[in-house]
Order: structure tokens, then sequence, then C-alpha cells
């Protein structure tokens, strides 16, 4: 039977609890904003006591399902001040699925100023003091823990940014290759900072593969949904070849490539950093041009970039850290921009937030448009090292923007917008607008639909349909988001008719359960409706589902669209 | 007339980044297409002017033709 293991910091103990019923049938992001929304005080302060920290594997983790071995993470963000859910891959889901943990969930803190680190097994979880590693990057965390503890040990960690509780901190987590996927965004790292827990070990002692209920309905359901990964020409060729990336000269011929802090929609470098360059770069130096987040991945968005000499410079290289480094900041050396993405992973920063960041900074005059070298210092000398500046450049765009007079500020209830011009892709600007956190493209990608024919065609340029589309891509999502699956089985989820009933059919095969499409899309309307109300409690209501002034009164080329939603137009979008 | 046309991903092996072409007037996208040795369920985006087009769009002096594969990302 699956367990809750919980983890008090204020009085140091912990207890395994038997899962209460109404959580039995929900994994992942379900879970872990139940939890939240059951849990916290929603107007309570992000880094105090009163705010937790959980992690829930999916419902398919730890099963064979392909490309279902992500882990959420939740809390009150101290970057929004309304509830978040990020999910990541590596290999901590899949070992804590396999444990028969559905959710571990850290309360409290600790009262005198001593950090920790937690470890976790299949007898529960032990709390040991941690005075060895504080102040040491993520990289090395990893390493040690590997030392101490055994090479297969699973990590959950947080770099110096986490520690010093900067609300751009995000929560690495081990790959399979001892490297780094993260919980980006939001600001959980500093929730765990704030809890004063350096690392999360998992030993996977004991573990068990998770029961199925019907293993022969489960083997065929889960063989036709990997067919339709493959099948699909986005899921299957474009996304192992050139990565996310790929969406560089795409959004740069669509005229959505926010450019230069948002000013312009197009970048003049964007060969340079493009997917194409990527990918023949990444094969020139022996790097891995496809590659698994975590073990069961057959999509393999992710890939290994080296230096010229060869040498590991980073991986899980994505399009929005790129995109953001590059065009946003008008940077076109792409060994620089990967050598800020290890950077971000080993100080434990979002590579989204911080990137946008940047842009703004850059606008305020703290480096020039451009400047690589000054933005790899900037990351090293100042947000590594905690400084002032850092720890102002450590807090985001809006922080930046704020302590710099900047009225230009690209976020959306404080976070970061990534990416994709919401002028002249007016579907991702409803998900940036409506989104329970914060600005987020992955919480509904209309991209697919507005930009790349998948699943249909709506004109990213005229408002017709976008509302209803962006709902419909948040509701999928926020189910999808509660399976452990990675959000890139959507293109094929979108387009072949097989591939949602075989998910479906997976969940109903592991649990022994007969769920129909139309209980997962009320799971995901449900998932909604609770972050939406823990997020008006918490202060943030449809005021602040709203785009920045600029992008109403400020034309982007090469369209010269300007963001031109009514609030009551934007407000429709709850209507469900 | 003339045409700007540019390929991106896998469209660029054995052929080119990008091209000025010269074509009859009338020509459409699906001509193109095909003259680059592409079937049309070859293609997944089709751009004209930074807009998206149709096989059957025609293509008028000076315009920037640009195709893609079915690829995406996130
Ligand atoms: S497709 Fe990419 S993000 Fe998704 S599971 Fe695979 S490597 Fe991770």
């Amino acid at each position: 039977m699956d367990k809750i293991f919980r983890v008090n910091m204020t009085d140091l103990t912990t207890k395994i609890e038997a899962v209460p019923a109404a959580w039995a049938g929900l994994g992942g992001r379900a879970l872990t904003s139940t939890i939240v929304a059951a849990e916290v005080p929603p107007t309570c302060h992000a880094l105090s006591a009163q705010n937790l920290l959980c992690f829930a594997p999916g419902l398919l983790t730890g099963t064979a399902a392909a490309n279902s071995g992500r882990l959420s993470a939740g809390a009150k963000s101290p970057l929004t001040g309304g509830i978040k859910e990020s999910n990541a891959g590596g290999t901590a889901a899949q070992m804590l699925a396999k444990l028969g943990i559905k959710a571990l969930i850290i309360e409290g803190a600790p009262k005198s100023g001593t950090w920790y680190n937690l470890s976790v097994g299949i007898n529960g979880v032990t709390i040991n003091e941690e005075k060895e590693l504080l102040g040491v990057g993520n990289f090395a965390v990893i390493d040690a823990v590997e030392k101490r503890l055994g090479k297969k040990t699973g990590v959950l960690t947080i770099g110096i940014a986490g520690e010093l509780k900067m609300t751009a901190a995000n929560i690495s987590v081990k790959d399979p290759d001892s490297k780094i996927r993260s919980h980006g965004r939001g600001g959980l790292g500093a929730v765990m900072g704030s809890k004063q827990i350096k690392f999360i070990s998992i030993d996977g002692e004991g573990a068990k593969p998770v029961t199925i209920a019907d293993p022969e309905k489960f083997k065929t359901a889960a063989r036709a949904f990997s067919k339709a990964l493959l099948d699909h020409p986005v899921s299957g060729e474009g996304l192992p070849t050139y990565g996310t990336n790929v969406l560089v000269n795409i959004l740069n011929e669509a005229g959505g490539l926010p450019t230069r802090n948002f000013t312009t929609g197009q970048f003049e470098g964007h060969d340079k950093i493009s997917g194409e360059t990527m990918h023949d770069t990444i094969a020139a130096r022996g790097g891995k041009v496809k590659h698994g987040c975590h073990a069961g991945c057959i999509i393999q968005c992710s890939q290994v970039y080296n230096d010229k000499d060869g040498k590991y410079v980073t991986s899980g290289f994505e399009y929005e850290t790129i995109w953001g480094l590059g065009a946003d900041c008008c940077i076109d050396n792409l060994d620089d921009i990967a050598k800020a993405d290890n950077l971000m992973d080993d100080i434990g920063i979002d590579s989204i937030e911080t990137a946008v960041m940047f842009g703004v900074a850059m606008e305020a005059g703290i480096l020039n448009w451009g400047d690589s070298k000054e933005m790899l210092r900037l990351l090293t000398e100042e947000i590594g090292k905690g400084t002032a500046l850092g720890r102002i450049l450590g807090g985001g765009a809006g922080s930046v923007g704020r302590t710099y007079g900047v009225t230009r500020v690209p976020v959306v209830k404080n976070q970061g917008i990534p990416a994709y011009d919401p002028r002249s892709v007016k579907g991702i600007g409803i998900t940036y607008a409506t989104s329970t956190m914060g600005a987020d493209h992955t919480s509904g990608y209309t991209i697919a639909t507005n930009i790349l024919n998948v699943g249909g065609y709506v004109d990213p340029l005229k408002k017709d349909g976008q509302v209803e589309l962006s709902r419909n891509l948040q509701i999928a999502t926020a189910a999808v988001d509660s399976t452990g699956m990675c959000i890139f089985v959507a293109f094929p989820a979108l387009d072949i008719p097989e591939c949602l009933p075989a998910l479906i059919d997976m969940i109903n095969a592991r649990f022994g359960i007969a769920l129909t499409g139309d209980d997962v899309t009320n799971l995901g309307k449900h998932v909604l409706k609770l972050e939406r109300k823990f997020n008006q409690e918490a202060g943030l209501t449809n005021v602040h589902d709203r785009l920045p002034d600029f992008f109403k009164n400020e034309p982007v080329a090469p369209h010269n669209a300007v963001w031109d939603f009514t609030d009551a137009e934007i407000d429709e979008f709850w209507n469900f | 007339m003339l045409i700007t046309l540019k390929l991106f991903a896998t469209f660029r092996n054995g052929r080119f980044k990008v091209a000025e072409q010269e074509l009859p007037e009338g020509t459409d996208v699906r001509a193109v297409v095909l003259s680059l040795g592409l079937t049309e369920e070859e293609i997944g985006i089709v751009m004209l002017n930074g807009r998206h087009g149709e096989l059957d769009s025609k293509l008028s002096d000076h315009d920037t033709l640009s195709l893609f594969p079915l690829v995406g990302g996130g």
C-alpha cells in the first residue's frame, strides 16, 4: 500500500501515514495542489514555517508506461504568491513510486540556524544535520552524496540560490547521468532553503515494481501509447533530432521571437543559436543529439552539449533558455549560453526566470546588450556569491524591474514571460494571463495549434478561438501533469486518436478502475479550480490575470501586433 | 517573379538554407514543394511573409516562403 511520508522541520520529527481516501486517486500535480490547498494558509508568507513543500510522482510513474517518470513539486510560491506545481524528470520520481511513497510532505521550519539533509528510504525519512555541503554547488552536492551513499542514490538538491532564498531558486533533480534536471519555476528552491534542507537523498533499497491491477490490459495500452509517441512526427522525429530549440527559427519566421527585452519579434542572430546549428555543433563535437531526462523516455528531447574540445558543458539545453539569453538579450554565442545554462544548474536558479531577468537587467543598464561575458560574470560573481546585487538579480525579472525602475518588465503574477510574444501569438497570451502558475507556457501550450499546426490551426494573430484553445489545453495539461507524463505526449495526443484512450487505459489497468475521457477532463477542471481558489484566497484575483501594459501600448514588429484582449474577454477563460 | 525560399530542419539536408528563385507568375506553394523533391505529406508548416500559408497559396513577387517539416518543442 502506498504511504504518505511526512517530515516536520519545526520539531524535527517524521512519520508515515496512510493515504487519505480523498487522495487515493490523485498523483502528480493533482496531489501536490490538493495538499497545498488543504494544508497551507493561502495568505501565509511563502518562506515561513506555515508553508510546506511536497513532492509526488504521477499516477503512472514507476510503471513501464513511456515518458511517465516526472516528479511534481508543490508549495505556495515565493515568486508569484500563489500556488505552484513544477514538474521535472530525473531519477527521483520512479524511485519514490517504487518505494510506495505517494507523496513526501515537508512542513514547518527549524527554529535554530542549523541546516539538514533528509534521507528517504523504504522505512521512512531521517533528518540529519548537514555542515559539509553548505554553500556548495549542485553538481558537487550530487558527487558528494554519491560518494557518501552510493552511485544509485536519488538526489534532490538546492544550490546557493536556494540557500539564500532567492525567489528564482529552483530544486535540482539528479538525472540518470548524475547531471541535473530542475523543478525550475516559481522559486521552490527558496522554499526548500527556508526549511533549511540542503538536499534530500533517496535510497532505492527494497523498492518493488508498482502493482498493476490488470497487467495484460496495461501491456496492450502501453504498446499503443508508445506507438503513438513514435509515430507522430514531432515526438517521433522532430524532438529527438533538434530538441526544443528547433523553435528559434520557427518563432523567428513567425515574428513571435521576443527580442531585446520584448521590443521586437525577430532576432538578427537567430541562425547562430538555432536548433539546426545546435544539432550540427553537437554532432561535430561528439556530444549527444538525443538523450532522455529519465529512464523510459522514448522521445528524448534532451541532449548533451560539448565544448570545442569535446568536453561536457551542459545537457537539457532548452529552447526557452536559449531564446532568453539569446534573442531576448541579443547574445548570438551559443557556447556562452551553454556555459550559462550549466552555471544556472550549479547555482540552482531557474533558467527561464534568469534569462528574462537578464533582458530586464540589460534594459536597466546593469550590463550591455549582447554582453555574454558580463552575463557569465554576474552569474558567477554576483548571484553565485550572493552579493547584494546578486540577490536582486536572483529575485528574477520583477525584482530587477522594481529595483531599477524599468517599466517594460515581462511578467505575469511576478513570473517571467517565456519565449513566445503574446502580441503575435495570442493564444499563449491567454495562457500567460490566466494560468494559476503565473506566466507559464507549459500550462497551456497553444504554440502547438497557433504555430505548429498540431491539433488543428488557430491563427496566432487573431483573437478568435484563443480563449477556448487555451482553456482546453490548460484543462488537459492539468490532467496530464497528474499522470507523471512528460507534457510532450500532448503532441501525439492532439493528433493521433488512439493516444489519449491508451493513456486512460493505462491508468485504468494500473488501478483497476474505469475512468472515461470525461472523468479525466473533469480532473483537469477540478485541479484548475482548486488552484484558482487558493490563489484568490491568497489575494491573486482576476485583476492579476493580466499582461503588463506595454503589450497593449507597444506594437511589436514585424506584424505591428498589440495585445488587444479586453479584461472581460480574458475573464471568459474561467467560464467552465 | 523573384521569391526568397527558406528551408528548415531536415529539409536542408542535401538542399540549402536560403535561395532566391525566379518563378513564373501564379506559381503556388505546392509547385515549389514538389520542385524540391518533397511531398505534400512532409510539409508541416508553410510560412508566407511570416504568416501561415497553404499549399494552394499563390506566390507574388518578392515573397518570402519558409518551409518546415512537422516539428515542435516547448
Ligand atoms: S521528451 Fe524531453 S522532457 Fe520529456 S521526458 Fe523525454 S527528455 Fe524529458
